[in-house]
């Protein structure tokens, strides 16, 4: 019967007794690169759409050329051109940093179009009012615009970031171990791909409560026009 | 008694690109005058209130607030705009605070005043517009009256010099003009200098010092509003009158 089959394959209880931990391990090292990559990553995406709305022209040109080349890069080129390309300049970096930079980088772009289009959207006259009582342009930045902007955010961010976040398997590729690491490492000396199914599981539980938390924050922070 | 000027526009240009929309303007405005800016639309009315306050920057010229000329280059404009209230046609009140946070914004926040004072002198402004009791309403809980009332109070809790008005009534329905209005004609009584750009032609008759009327980016007449609606020296100021009139 296949149903036993399958069973043995991807739902092997032998196998996740013993392979459990390291996806555990690898659960911790998701998170943790995860979380690393979202603070950089949002940070400078913030950082940089705010200096674009001075609209300084060569530093406005120097952001898109920067934001359409991550975000058309595939992360992956990133992370290896990174890890196995930079030592040969002089900068060497483990496998962890190197991942954390190519995806923060990556997650920056993205970020960054996607704050600016939330600034764009702002009326004008939003800013006009701002400034007639004598804000200045960052003050009515930070307490007119980006109030409002980040708002509209919240969902595609949300999407953006738990992309990035998977894409933390890329790090699988130069060693980092993380939860598709130990999966499939697991895997292949088991003989049985029963540790990947552990690895869905982990990304479960490391996603859902991501989900229903931007859901809450959607509605927490709504606002009615 | 005359009294001293507050605003003096001097030889004012503003162009966009090759549109000349000012074609120099000079004004001047007394302390305690209401003047009222008409005429047809794109005749540069609201461009000048904006050069008032350098929303938009002068091409050429000087406005003089309070005797400090503001279109310097040297001159902190973030101090000045403290100065000059600006009431807008479409409110721009911020949907992300209630009534009171929009008031007091900035004076928390460009001068630096804790919140309870900020709190006390925000109430105050919205008590003048008589709004006290919608403090903690959201900008969307309130009629389109009641937002352009706070956004006076959010002009009159920076202490201004003088309040532009562009078209204060134009966004709104029939019903609620009355009550902005009626706001105006009591900071006009309590001696605040106002400079309006509106087409409320009975209020301007009964509540003006002075009636400037402006065609095609420069001022073509001015005088007290009864010479004006009622015995223009141009034929134009007539015509833009008795049409106005008609369509109200």
């Amino acid at each position: 019967m296949e149903f036993e089959r399958l069973v043995f394959s991807f739902f092997n209880a032998d196998v996740a007794a013993r392979y459990w931990l390291d996806i555990v391990d690898g659960f911790w090292v998701t998170t943790y690169l995860g979380l690393a990559v979202i603070g950089t990553g949002l940070s400078i995406g913030l950082a940089l759409a705010v200096a674009r709305s001075f609209h300084f022209q060569p530093a406005s040109f120097l952001i898109v050329i920067f934001a359409d080349a991550f975000r058309a890069l595939p992360p992956l080129v990133v992370i290896i051109v990174l890890f196995f390309a930079f030592p040969y300049i002089g900068l060497s970096m483990n496998a962890f940093t190197a991942t954390w930079l190519a995806l923060s980088m990556v997650l920056a772009a993205f970020a960054e179009e996607i704050f600016w289009a939330g600034i764009l959207s702002i009326p004008k006259g939003q800013t006009e009012a701002a400034r007639s009582t004598g804000m200045s342009r960052l003050q009515a930045l930070v307490n007119v615009i980006l109030p409002q902007a980040v708002r509209i955010t919240i969902p595609p961010l949300t999407n953006r970031m738990i992309a990035i976040t998977k894409g933390t398997a890329l790090g699988s590729v130069v060693a980092v171990h993380e939860i598709i690491y130990h999966a499939s490492s697991g895997a292949s000396e088991a003989g049985n791909p029963t540790p990947l199914t552990l690895g869905a599981l982990a990304y479960l539980i490391l996603f859902v409560p991501v989900v229903i938390l931007s859901r809450w924050i959607e509605t927490r922070f709504a606002w009615k026009r | 008694m005359p009294g001293k000027p507050i605003l003096q526009v001097i030889g004012l240009h503003k162009s966009f690109g090759s549109l000349e929309v000012l074609k120099g303007i000079d004004l001047s405005v007394t302390k305690g005058e209401l003047v009222f800016i008409i005429g047809p639309s794109g005749s540069g009315k609201s461009t000048l209130l904006r050069c008032c306050n350098r929303l938009e920057e002068p091409t050429r010229g000087s406005v003089i607030v309070d005797g400090s000329d503001i279109t310097r280059h040297d001159v902190d404009v973030n101090r000045i705009r403290q100065k000059i209230g600006m009431v807008f046609q479409s409110f721009n009140l911020y949907p992300h605070m209630n009534a009171l946070g929009n008031v007091t914004l900035a004076l928390r926040k460009v001068q630096g005043m804790p919140r309870p004072d900020a709190d006390a002198k925000g109430m105050a402004a919205l008590t003048r517009v008589g709004l006290a009791d919608k403090a903690k309403a959201w900008p969307n809980e309130l009629s389109g009256g009641q937002q352009q009332r706070v956004a006076i109070a959010r002009a009159l809790a920076l202490e201004p010099l003088i309040v532009m008005f562009d078209e204060p009534t134009s966004a709104l329905d029939p019903e609620l003009v009355g009550s902005v209005l009626n706001v105006m004609r009591e900071l006009r009584e309590s001696g605040m200098t106002m400079v309006v750009v509106s087409h409320e032609m009975a209020f301007a008759r009964a509540a003006a010092d002075r009636v400037v009327f402006m065609d095609g980016g420069a001022i073509l007449e001015q005088g007290p509003p009864e010479k004006l609606f009622s015995n223009p020296e141009h034929a134009r100021v007539g015509e833009f009158v008795a049409q106005i009139s008609h369509h109200h």
